[in-house]
């Protein structure tokens, strides 16, 4: 036997070796019955125990940390130890004067807002065209794929950068083609024109994850369920709003979700931006913009899950209604 | 005669064109190619100019006649972006402090996602909902507490900072990789479980012996992912790992920012920039390669994995 067989065979017979004798030792001078039930919940603790210590270690107290942090002035004398000092809501105070983090913010919101549903959109057209038949496929599905692999935060800032740190793409598009387009559009459409290709370039490219579970979605459908609507003389338009989206829509909550997580924690984002040049001077501070930050991509979460999840729920209640008549 | 041919003809294009119900004729799958096809060509055209960029030479780049093919093919800026990031030996770094991780990191969430599918116990809801949380709250609100508990451990510039929290369940997105191993297990039948169970098996033996093989494809796909965003992720390693384990993404960052601290001419400025797109490449080709040679098990890991199943 090797180590490695001697450890695993040491925790399979645990009920024959000592530490089995001395866990039920245990549990009787304490008088805990070790029923089914109790051994199974405690086997459970044991699988996500790993989990729930790193949890309460490195997620959950640094979140009260921060809380704390954002309430007072923080220093690092000598960078040994922190000092911190209460301020009150002085930090909350400083962010109203902060200019640039609230237009980052409503920056944020409005980008959401705009990405959000053409995001789901998009995904969800090129996921019917992939899912016809047709040659090609798995390629096609493979280019789609493509920028969930490459797409890091170097290479995000340089094409789709933009203000102080302008990308590559927004400046050849922005500068090119608005003044080729302005030959024969007046100037603020070629504007217009050319950021929303920038911006559809950006959410094609944000789209990748969303494309592919919408995919799997559809060919979870049955081919037969469309062949008896077409009997019925559905037409493919009727069989898509009345088979197709229904069945998506607990993928297009996972999506949204997916979505708005991606766009709040991108390395382009200039709130996270903000946040981090605000962390080089003060703590505190940039511990409140994290807060702020946090409420509002709460909030964004919030609404968004209430507006896809509510109309199931009332459904649901209609349908128990129903039944009880 | 020629009256019957025509309409022959006639029905036959019609067919051709329009199929028996539009949906396999010519026309709609015109359409489909058609479409996909200027999807596909906007989801390349960012690397594309890139690539062009990249292989420009001094002479490209200052002349204005020349904005997107090179007139050449220049591959300088490649070498001085080799050399710039010290390549091989900061690949290996790289490569470190991604593949460890994410090892490491599969093998807890499939530990954790096991756990919550298999077995019943107080607060599980609730256990299960954090998870969820966790992966929703931007992480800047929990990074500079971390950062300060990690300085107070000694653990900064080192590859500590990054293995605690994937040992521990709180690495990038170990929620998602948790849930796609909770519905895997759901998946499997509990009676496979209690079969075991009855030949003596205690729960520890079954979850090595009978879940891991069976979850293989789930932990293909946590890998992978797992080690793709690793690779790609900046944010973190730029506050964690700093100058003390400098990885091909922080490392081209710094040549960036230093580029941009000292232009002196628009010449040089374009030529950095040139540098800085050749450099991007040279990062993307390990996952490039990755990806052409994995890309079924990318892919067809999602549907398999059941992320779509909630």
């Amino acid at each position: 036997m090797k180590w490695y067989q001697k450890v695993l065979h040491f925790i399979a017979h645990k009920d024959k070796n000592e530490l089995g004798i001395d866990l039920l030792v245990i549990f009787k001078v304490i008088k805990i019955k070790l029923t089914n039930r109790f051994r199974e919940g405690l086997m459970g603790y044991m699988f996500i125990s790993i989990w729930v210590i790193g949890f309460l270690w490195l997620t959950l107290y640094p979140i009260i940390m921060s809380l704390v942090f954002s309430f007072s002035e923080v220093s690092m004398p000598g960078g040994q130890g922190l000092n911190l000092e209460p301020n009150g809501l002085q930090n909350y105070i400083n962010i109203v004067n902060d200019v640039q983090f609230i237009t980052a913010i409503q920056t944020f919101v409005v980008r959401v807002l705009i990405y959000l549903p053409l995001s789901i959109i998009i995904s969800m057209i090129i996921a019917i065209l992939l899912n016809q038949k047709i040659k090609l496929r798995g390629f096609f599905r493979s280019v789609f794929f493509l920028p969930v692999i490459i797409a890091s935060g170097p290479i995000m800032a340089t094409l789709f950068g933009s203000g102080e740190r302008g990308g590559l793409l927004s400046t050849t598009l922005n500068e090119e083609v608005p003044q080729q387009l302005a030959l024969f559009l007046p100037e603020f459409l070629a504007e217009f024109v050319s950021g929303m290709y920038t911006h559809l370039i950006n959410i094609l490219w944000f789209s990748g994850v969303q494309i592919i579970l919408f995919l799997a979605g559809l060919q979870k459908n049955n081919k037969e369920i469309y062949e008896a609507a077409s009997i019925d003389g559905a037409s493919p338009w009727e069989s898509f709003w009345k088979i197709t989206l229904p069945s998506l829509k607990p993928i297009i909550l996972v999506s949204a979700i997916y979505t708005i997580v991606m766009l709040s924690t991108f390395p382009t984002n200039e709130v996270l931006y903000r946040i981090n040049v605000t962390r080089q001077s003060s703590f505190g501070l940039a511990s409140a913009l994290a807060w702020i930050y946090f409420i509002v991509v709460g909030i964004i979460l919030g609404i968004v899950t209430f507006l896809l999840a509510y109309e199931k729920k009332v459904k649901a209640k209609k349908q128990n209604m129903e039944v009880k008549r | 005669m020629t009256n019957i041919n025509w309409k022959q003809v006639q029905s036959k294009t019609k067919r051709f064109l329009f199929g028996m119900n539009f949906m396999d004729g010519f026309v709609f799958k015109f359409i489909i190619y058609f479409l996909l096809v200027i999807i596909g060509f906007v989801f390349v055209y960012p690397l594309l100019v890139m690539l062009s960029f990249s292989l420009m030479s001094l002479e490209d780049l200052i002349n204005p006649m020349v904005s997107q093919i090179p007139t050449t093919l220049y591959f300088n800026n490649y070498v001085d972006a080799f050399i710039a990031l010290d390549y091989i030996k900061v690949f290996f770094q790289s490569l470190v402090v991604t593949l460890i991780p994410a090892i490491i990191q599969t093998f807890i969430a499939s530990l954790v996602g096991y756990g919550f599918a298999r077995f019943e116990f107080p607060l599980k809801k609730f256990w299960m909902v954090l998870v969820v949380v966790v992966y929703m709250i931007p992480p800047q609100v929990y990074l500079i507490p971390r950062f300060v508990l990690f300085h107070n451990m000694g653990l900064l510039n080192n590859i500590g900072s990054v293995l605690v929290p994937t040992t521990f369940g709180q690495g990038l997105n170990s929620s998602i990789f948790i849930l796609i191993f909770y519905q895997f297990y759901k998946m499997i039948p509990k009676a496979l479980d209690e079969a075991a169970q009855i030949d003596g098996a205690s729960r520890l033996y079954i979850y090595f012996k009978i879940a891991i093989p069976l979850s293989i494809p789930s932990f293909i796909t946590s890998f992978l992912f797992s080690f793709v965003w690793q690779w790609n992720e900046t944010y973190q390693t730029f506050m964690f790992l700093g100058d003390g384990w400098q990885t091909l993404q922080t490392r081209l960052a710094i040549f960036v920012s230093a580029a941009q601290g000292n232009q002196v001419t628009l010449v040089e400025a374009a030529q950095n920039e040139a540098q800085a797109m050749a450099g991007n490449i040279l990062i993307m080709i390990p996952m490039l390669i990755v990806y052409l040679i994995l890309q079924k098990q990318f892919i067809e890991g999602i549907d398999k994995s059941g992320i779509t199943g909630e």
